[in-house]
């Protein structure tokens, strides 16, 4: 896969070498030439000095021949305007754009960005969810936080031991995929009887996911 | 008519210096403070300080009522940024930006974003005394 990235920083690099290290096609963008210095020295890539959101810098990037552009900048504006340039001179299917701000990702989506993705939301989501209960002990946002997966350790306190799953005002939007239980691994069924220490994974969308947990421990 | 002027430098301030003394009513948007040092003493409209990026300061603008938005910071990129917003998001008929790179303007028209470029205005005036000397 060929691949375009816009930006500087330990992100880009490190982004830039998980890619690499699977077999993409890199090239990087950056309009500072000490960084494109650093990133040359350091990755088997092509470094482009340039502002990204020029057509000319894109065209030098052999962008009529990428699968995707990511825009990383600290500025959303030139984010945005790479990844529209992108799109619509040179026809890349896939682009992605980080924003700064947490309020443009529903914005860029808008404005024709296939993904907008906020570090800042994603990583406000993680901490508030991860500081709440200790019990709670792995969470994945996946498809840019808009699923939440969740592993979650039935204590005595919860209002559910004893119960099946059917018995459970669980929400629509939610879903209890696997228990795990000394050990083992059940595929839970509606006539499954929940238990104390119980590790139950649950995939669920963001807004349901206060109501589930509430369910399963009891608590606020 | 309500217009709203994202950037209050040279250019911003001087349309909304016009415009208010036309007897428009204007709002300025600028992130700097000593920027609205350029109003005239006549300038009776509003100013706002904020970053013209974010719809929170646009909103605050009231950018949703204007009948005219005008983009004129200096980063081409914020302008279009801003006059997509202004359409798209709060439908706003009438918006122009300004723009320093020349090859912006085509990819930009086909987003039905209006365009004032200063560097071609100049360049044209340039050639039309040079021409008119040659003569």
């Amino acid at each position: 896969m060929r691949t375009i990235i816009i930006g500087g920083g330990k992100l880009v690099y490190f982004l830039s070498k998980t890619f690499i290290s699977k077999g993409y096609d890199v090239t990087i963008v950056n309009d500072d030439s000490q960084d494109c210095e650093w990133f040359a020295k350091r990755l088997e890539t092509t470094v482009i000095k340039g502002n990204g959101s020029d057509l000319k810098v894109q065209q030098e990037a052999k962008a009529g021949e990428t699968d995707c552009l990511i825009a990383i900048t600290p500025n959303d504006e030139d984010n945005l305007i790479s990844c529209q340039v992108a799109g619509k001179v040179f026809g890349i299917p896939k682009i992605i754009s980080f924003v700064n701000n947490p309020e443009n990702a529903t914005l860029f989506e808008q404005l024709g960005i296939n993904i907008a993705i906020s570090p800042v939301e994603i990583i406000s989501k993680l901490i508030e969810q991860k500081t709440e209960f200790e019990e709670i002990t792995n969470l994945i946002p996946l498809a840019e936080g808009k699923i939440n997966v969740t592993e979650i350790v039935l204590t005595e306190n919860s209002p559910v031991l004893g119960k099946s799953i059917e018995e459970l005002d669980f929400p629509r939007e939610a879903i209890i995929t696997c228990i795990i239980r000394n050990s083992s691994a059940i595929v839970p069924k509606g006539f499954t009887i929940l238990k104390e220490k119980d590790k139950l994974i649950l995939i669920s969308i963001p807004e349901e996911y206060h109501k589930v947990i509430k369910l399963l421990t009891g608590e606020k | 008519m309500y217009i709203v002027i994202i950037g209050c430098g040279r250019m911003g301030s001087l349309l909304a210096n016009r415009l208010s003394k036309q007897g428009e009513s204007i709002v300025v948007v600028d992130k700097n403070e000593s920027a609205f040092e350029n109003l005239s003493a006549e300038f009776s409209g509003f100013h706002i300080l904020g970053d013209g990026a974010e719809v929170d300061v646009l909103k605050q603008a009231k950018i949703e009522k204007a009948d005219v938005v005008l983009a004129t910071t200096k980063e081409d990129n914020l302008n279009l940024m801003i006059a997509q917003i202004a359409k798209e998001i709060f439908g706003v008929h009438k918006v122009l930006v300004r723009l320093f790179d020349t090859k912006r303007e085509e990819i930009f028209s086909t987003f039905h974003i209006e365009s004032i470029s200063p560097t071609r205005i100049a360049v044209d005036e340039f050639l039309k005394k040079i021409n008119l000397k040659g003569s």
